[in-house]
């Protein structure tokens, strides 16, 4: 029988690398010198059912590994070991060695064996009882044993109980029958009187008479799952005894070819060759089916799947229930309709446009994933850098359940990792230190991710040393990004931490600065569409915050209108929009303008010119000038109109025509045409190449030389 | 007559490779994810067969054939346990508990319905 195994390994694999999580998470929380029983049953179940499940693939080696583990683990469930920080490394190890394996089968390449062995040798050295370790299980050979006929004789007696456990003697005999032919007599002699027959209990027994060409094991299977409720007798007389040892001689005669038929009479020397044979057609085989797997990965190409919650799914589908039935009623308005049906039409129309608002978020919601997926693996991380680096802190998570975007999900997992690094590296001082200070020796650092107006807020912060400006300073000084005698605030100085080939550390350290800095946190983060923000403050901690959007596929757009082309601008970017008074307008060295408002001093940008429109509004006041902020930094857009706003769907420009600097994509209007949508942070960038302007000075900052 | 069971397994994949093998031969199967599951729709249903995994949250695979015995309609059903142990030590707490038989994992599909023949006609 063949079933077709790849989609459910593809579930094998998605749930071991769960199982590790929690194998993992449960190795953190377990606290020294505590045996915390639930905690050990989840290790231990983790590694058992890795173990279970790789086993129906034939990943050897990875069943091997995860037996052992399992023995150490069981050994550790009965107590036998002390729970000691050695111990929780050894496991940690284990984990990382089995997730190492995983990956290695997904996507069929080679590991690192010695690590492995390594580790297994530590398994093993650990145990508390010298338990035979398994070097490699190896799926037991069939041997093909000569066939003969012969006679079984078999008495069996079940206990009165057997049928308390679901066994059926009659199923048993059945089985019997199949390998050959079979007599039943049963004796009823045990059967009580009536008034003592218990109707539950089995009273007969049975002598079995079976001509069979079986072999033993054959029947002791059937009877394996009774063979200790039951008296069992079995004794077996070989009816072929003669003619097997004719055949022994006249067999060594033959010669053995794929095409002969193989009689069955075949003696040990012979088996040999055939199973050679066999052998080779197997692999033959093999290499085939190998080739048809391959072919069928890769017209799959890389699947990516997301496990979703039924809920989720029902509730979609219970909203496309409700659509139908706003069709169905648009649908007998529209058959015949007259001048009175309108306010029909109308409610019918806006039931329309809920329906599909609320299925428009409820398919949202399926690529939504709670950000503990990201957060889980902060634990071990943080566990390990400390260690490492001879520090003591304490990991708060909060708002895990906060659900993101499963590709922002993605796509922050390295930022975070880095933005967590850095604080534990440069953050958070050594014990001593923090003694010196008045601080507790243990250090907090703390995750924590909330929603604020339509966005998903991360926030990373330490009780740390706070940001050493005099260091950021010095090291600006050295890049030449200012002169000595220049006066930057706080927040100024900051911003040079985003700079490319910025670090201050002294040495590169194994933990951060690693030649990926915090220019390309803030890249991605912005190709994201988010923005990152910094507060420090000394002796005290810093704080980032990491702002992001819901979801990349859709976003509420302003439309805006330049000449006869209409723009969109994300709505959660705009600020205010406002007529300009041109008596507040400064103009500096031609290019630069500068509209006052309140106390900001904001840049303009002409979009006509930016875009190199014709027919437009050119004069300041025929306009409109629209706030807009991106990464801190605020900006005034000139536009001739505002127009509606709404619901934008994004469509990527950059895989369908190319990538512009400040345009992040298009959409498609409700009249068919395509509109550009404006990417704030993209346009500042493009104004200060235009301009010349240093981004770790605020636009519009004027520098008198 | 087509024959009802309930499978009863924390780990997705094993569920899976169960039920894909069983709905094959042309059982009807229902999927539980550990035992306090399965026993709710022991109750609610009448399964022919039961085969359950041991190690599972909640409620284990030996407690869980222990609370299926005590009920009228499960006396008498073939329950088996999913087991990667051979220790004839496990194999005795089974029996204790009121299983039927084991099933050794990792099994191939057709040992599995080879051990489904022996329990269910």
């Amino acid at each position: 029988m063949t079933i077709d195994l790849t989609q459910v390994r593809g579930l094998f694999f998605e749930e071991s690398f769960e199982n590790l999580d929690i194998m993992e998470s449960s190795l953190l929380d377990l606290e020294i010198g505590t045996f915390n029983e639930e905690l050990v049953n989840n290790i231990f179940r983790a590694a058992h059912s890795i173990k279970g499940g790789a086993g129906i693939f034939q990943l050897d080696d990875i069943v091997a590994f995860a037996h052992n583990a399992e023995t150490f683990l069981d050994e550790v469930r009965d107590r036998k070991h002390s729970i000691d920080q050695a111990l929780i490394d050894l496991l940690l190890r284990a984990g990382d060695i089995l997730r190492m394996m995983l990956s290695a089968s997904k996507d069929e390449i080679e590991y690192d064996t010695h690590l492995a062995e390594t580790c297994q040798t530590e398994l093993q050295q650990a145990l508390a009882e010298t338990t035979e370790f398994v070097e490699e299980i190896i799926a037991e050979e069939i041997i093909a044993v000569p066939a003969v006929l012969r006679e079984w004789h078999i008495e069996f007696k079940p206990d009165l109980p057997i049928l308390k456990t679901g066994n059926d003697p009659i199923n048993l005999f059945r089985e019997l029958e199949e390998l050959g032919e079979l007599t039943v007599i049963a004796n009823i002699d045990a059967i009580p009187d009536f008034a003592d027959l218990d109707p539950q209990s089995c009273y007969l027994s049975w002598e079995l008479i079976l001509r069979s060409e079986a072999n033993d094991t054959d029947i002791e299977e059937i009877f394996e799952w009774v063979i200790d409720e039951c008296e069992l007798n079995i004794t077996v007389n070989n009816l072929e005894d003669t003619e097997l040892s004719i055949s022994e001689q006249s067999i060594e005669e033959l010669e053995i070819t794929p095409e002969i038929i193989v009689p069955k009479e075949v003696i040990p020397q012979n088996i040999e060759t055939i199973k050679s044979i066999n052998n080779k057609v197997i692999e033959a085989h093999e290499e085939i089916s190998e080739d048809i797997v391959n072919k069928h990965i890769n017209t799959q190409g890389n699947t990516n799947s997301i496990r979703v919650g039924i809920d989720k799914i029902d509730n979609l589908i219970n909203m496309v229930g409700e659509l139908v039935i706003t069709q169905s009623m648009l649908d007998q308005i529209g058959e015949n309709f007259d001048n009175s049906d309108i306010m029909q039409l109308r409610d019918g129309l806006s039931q329309l446009e809920r329906n599909t608002r609320e299925l428009q978020e409820n398919v949202m919601r399926i690529r939504m994933l709670p950000i503990s997926f990201s957060f889980n693996r902060f634990p071990r991380l943080v566990h390990d850098l400390s260690t490492q680096l001879g520090k003591k802190v304490e990991l708060i998570l909060s708002g895990e359940s906060t659900e993101l975007d499963k590709t922002v999900l993605e796509k922050m997992s390295d930022p975070l990792v880095h933005l967590v690094r850095n604080s534990l590296d440069h953050g958070i001082e050594l014990p001593e230190q923090r003694k010196q200070v008045g601080k507790p020796e243990v250090g907090q650092l703390h995750l924590n991710a909330f929603h604020q107006s339509g966005n998903i807020v991360i926030q990373i912060s330490d009780d740390g040393a706070g940001f050493d400006t005099e260091k950021i300073r010095a090291k600006a000084i050295q890049k030449g990004w200012i002169t000595p005698d220049e006066n930057l605030v706080d927040e100024q100085l900051y911003e040079f931490i985003f700079q490319p080939g910025f670090s201050t550390s002294e040495e590169v350290s194994d933990v951060s600065g690693r030649g990926v800095g915090m220019d390309v946190v803030r890249r991605n983060i912005r190709d994201l569409g988010g923005s990152i923000e910094v507060k420090s403050e000394a002796g005290k901690g810093s704080k980032f915050s990491i702002r992001l959007p819901l979801t990349l596929a859709i976003l509420d757009g302003q439309l805006v209108r330049v000449g006869e082309e209409i723009f969109v601008l994300p709505l959660l970017s705009i600020m205010e929009s406002l007529r300009i008074q041109t008596k507040l307008v400064n103009s500096f060295t031609g290019t630069l303008e500068i509209y006052k408002l309140r106390d900001d001093y904001i840049p303009i940008f002409r979009l006509y010119k930016l875009f190199n429109i014709k027919n437009t509004a050119t004069k300041l006041e025929q306009g409109l000038l629209v706030i807009a902020e991106g990464d801190g930094q605020k900006i005034g857009l000139f536009v001739d109109e505002l127009l509606s706003q709404q619901q934008i769907v994004i469509k990527s420009l950059e895989n369908n025509y190319k990538k512009v600097q400040g345009v992040s994509g298009a959409t498609i209007l409700g009249d068919g045409n395509v509109a550009l949508i404006l990417d704030i942070t993209g346009l500042i960038q493009l104004f200060r190449n235009q301009t010349k302007s240093p981004s770790y000075l605020p636009l519009g900052t004027i520098r008198y030389e | 007559m087509v024959h009802k069971i309930l499978i009863c397994d924390d780990s997705v994949s094993i569920r899976q490779m169960l039920a894909l093998t069983l709905n094959d031969a042309k059982y009807n199967v229902t999927e539980s994810k550990n035992g306090m599951q399965a026993l709710e729709l022991a109750n609610q249903q009448n399964f022919d067969l039961i085969i359950t995994d041991i190690n599972m949250p909640l409620l284990d695979g030996l407690s869980l054939v222990k609370k299926l015995r005590v009920l009228p309609e499960y006396r008498f059903k073939p329950i088996l346990l999913l087991t990667t142990e051979t220790d004839p030590k496990k194999k005795k707490e089974a029996k204790a508990a009121g299983a039927t038989g084991w099933i050794i994992k990792p099994f191939d599909p057709d040992k599995l319905l080879a051990a489904i023949r022996k329990v269910l006609r």
